[in-house]
């Protein structure tokens, strides 16, 4: 299925950082199953996901709700309730296994080597501890320290994520701080050990705009400081192309494509990447009408057949028979560049991107 | 924070003050004849203007008012059979039929009371937070829905019965009797046990639920999934992080239901032959007695004033969101 008769022009144009792809990874994502057994039926939130992320890197998953971004990512972290969730595949973090891991493993992993920023700061940080309580409890759940040490690590932390002030702020409640420097708080929280691994699940979605490129802006810092490896989840392509190496782009459960961030951005593969790029309104020229995707995501209990996008996809007549309602597309690399990988039965996906959808773009 | 206090007692005074007002209205201008209820069936009109005098019911109606409330401040005089008593501020009138001063009887019961309405409050406290949280933990399992279908088994028996069963059966408890406190603790603790059993299990049942509904809300928040994140133990993510929060629907609940429990523990002293405030103002109903009615719905307004004042309070130390400048 893979495409090898087709060379493509594609020049190399920018590695972002340093050449990155031969480090070995810290996270490696290795066809990831989570389901949800509901009354209602079998939910896959999601099916067969692999990726890896280096020390250093920074992965951007992006997708519509529900595409089971943040659902694999709490797997990533082991957050999901065994009692309800099934897991299968394997999550190595650092050589370690993840799934299936005890519960007393599982809370030395947890905020040590690994730890999550959430979308938002308000409802989660503890309403009724301060601060500073909040970083002080993450801080002495992986070092025996006093209480007092470790307190002054929390001001440390809050003074390094650019909160003035801190050794006053760090006795205040959450409600007295505003949206931004809740989020500051509740990344400094999660850097308080160190982690080697941060995932930030859409992390400035509740943040207005300024704060938003601050947060990118401080985020991408840090990681440069602490050398993590980094999960960006986020739906918004604007924040993928400013802070991501990667992107995983995911549709109902499963990676549709897979690549660098400015291959991905730049000439993706994939109908559904090209329908992302197509519904970003242009901000010069004379207003156009958005072309949003036709249809909507479809629900996970009842995943359509052969590749989960042909129903709201408009090259379908373009692929022979009916491969796209039968079969699956693997993920593999479908074009000379073998950095990048989609999962789309169409035989030349980058030059029906270049006649068919390039002149539509804003 | 205390001008806050200060602003809700007062606001509470006020409360209480409207409250006297209107149960007085209500006893002794509504046409009724408490004058010739006291005086009983072979009673001459000349006895029943004298004790009319006595009780000031001729006097027009504010002016009885007054006198009440100025009793209340500086104690006044009552004569009663010829002789003359004088009733100490706080003074809340004179019963005929018991031939005491009201004052005096609640100050009797309302210890009583307290003691059975406290043990039991903290035998259902224990017993309902934790069966609620332990339940909301394992939602859905056989132990949650045990639990569940043991509460409402005992919520559907009447408590007069349950109380009966208990005071018939449970003959290996202690023989019910009250001890004041401070004579001797121990007996005052046994005396007590069955009484503190009998409300502990059957209010149990009510906080098991409130509690396992605060906590399976609380348990599914954003905050809960952060601590989890940060890799504490699962206790600790359950009692410090969501017991803290789901705790507090139920301090609210718990407030109102002590201060109905503080006025009307009737069946249980009723059952266990304990003389509390129920069985002083049930006596008080059935014998007409207007004066020590008046005394009990006064000590139970303010109860209730009071417990909302002390949730009000307690708010403010449990959720930093409410604490005032």
């Amino acid at each position: 299925m893979s495409d090898t008769t087709t060379p493509g022009p594609q020049t190399v144009t920018r590695v972002p950082r340093e050449t990155a792809a031969s480090e070995e990874a810290y996270l490696e994502v290795t066809d990831l199953q989570v389901q949800f057994p509901t009354a209602d039926g079998l939910v896959r939130a999601v099916q067969g996901l692999s990726y890896s992320v280096p020390l250093r890197r920074t992965l951007a998953i992006v997708g519509e709700s529900g595409s089971g971004k943040s659902v694999s990512s709490m797997a990533v972290l082991g957050l999901h309730d065994r009692k309800v969730a099934r897991i299968s595949g394997s999550i190595k973090v650092g050589g370690r296994e993840v799934v299936g891991m005890s519960d007393k493993d599982l809370e030395g992993y947890r905020g040590g080597d690994a730890a999550m920023i959430f979308q938002d700061p308000q409802s989660s940080l503890h309403p009724y501890f301060t601060v500073g309580d909040q970083i002080v409890e993450s801080y002495r759940a992986h070092h025996s320290v006093s209480k007092r040490k470790a307190k002054d690590r929390a001001i440390d932390m809050l003074g390094r994520v650019g909160i003035p002030n801190p050794r006053r702020r760090v006795d205040q409640y959450p409600h007295e701080f505003s949206g931004g420097m809740r989020q500051r708080a509740m990344i400094a929280m999660a850097l308080v050990n160190d982690p080697k691994l941060l995932i930030a699940d859409e992390p400035t979605t509740a943040l207005d705009v300024t704060v938003q490129a601050q947060i990118l802006d401080l985020i991408a810092d840090l990681q440069r400081d602490f050398g993590s490896a980094v999960v960006f989840i986020t739906h918004d392509l604007g924040v993928v192309a400013e802070i991501a190496d990667d992107i995983l782009v995911m549709y109902a459960g499963t990676a549709v494509e897979h690549g660098p961030v400015n291959k991905i951005l730049g000439e993706p593969l994939h109908p559904y990447a090209w329908g992302l790029l197509e519904s970003i309104p242009a901000l010069t020229g004379e207003p156009q009408p958005l072309h949003p995707i036709p249809g909507s995501p479809p629900s996970l209990l009842a995943v359509p057949s052969g590749c989960p996008f042909h129903p709201r996809c408009e090259f379908k007549d373009r692929v022979p028979g009916d491969l796209c309602t039968t079969l699956k597309p693997d993920l593999i690399s479908r074009t000379s560049d073998h950095g990048r990988t989609s999962r789309c039965h169409l035989k030349d996906p980058d030059r029906i991107f270049e006649i068919d959808v390039l002149p539509r773009l804003p | 924070m205390l001008l806050y206090i200060l602003k809700r007692v007062l606001s509470a005074i006020s409360v209480v003050i409207v409250t006297l007002v209107a149960s007085f209205a209500l006893f002794f201008l509504a046409p009724t004849d408490p004058a010739g209820v006291i005086c009983g069936p072979r009673c001459t009109p000349d006895r029943v203007a004298d004790i009319e005098n006595s009780l000031g019911l001729n006097k027009p109606a504010l002016e009885q008012i007054g006198s009440y409330m100025k009793g209340i401040v500086v104690g006044r005089e009552y004569s009663a059979g010829g002789t003359v008593q004088h009733c100490d501020a706080p003074c809340l009138g004179y019963s005929y039929t018991l031939g005491q001063p009201v004052t005096k009887l609640l100050a009797q019961a309302l210890p009583v009371t307290i003691s059975i309405v406290i043990g039991g409050a903290v035998v259902y406290l224990i017993v309902g937070v934790l069966a609620g949280t332990i339940a909301a933990q394992v939602r859905g399992s056989s132990l949650d829905k045990a639990v569940v279908g043991t509460t409402l088994f005992v919520q559907s028996i009447p408590y007069f019965v349950f109380a009966l069963i208990v005071a018939l059966y449970a003959t290996f408890l202690p023989e019910t009797r009250y001890t004041p406190f401070l004579e001797n603790p121990l007996t005052w603790a046994s005396g007590l046990l069955a009484a503190w059993l009998c409300i502990g299990v059957t209010n149990a049942a009510a906080y098991t639920r409130y509690s396992r509904a605060s906590m399976i809300e609380t348990l599914g928040q954003d905050y809960i999934r952060t601590a989890t994140s940060k890799g504490i133990s699962r206790r600790r993510v359950v009692y410090r992080h969501g017991l803290r929060a789901g705790l507090t629907p139920v301090v609210t609940i718990f407030g109102i239901d002590l201060a109905f429990q503080l006025t009307g523990a009737i069946f249980t002293e009723s059952i266990f032959g304990l003389p509390g405030l129920g069985q002083l103002t049930l006596r008080a109903f059935g014998q007409y007695d207007l004066p020590v009615l008046l005394g009990g719905v006064l000590v139970g307004s303010v109860v209730l004033v009071l417990m909302n004042l002390v949730v009000d309070i307690a708010y403010t130390i449990l959720d930093p969101r409410v604490r005032l400048g």
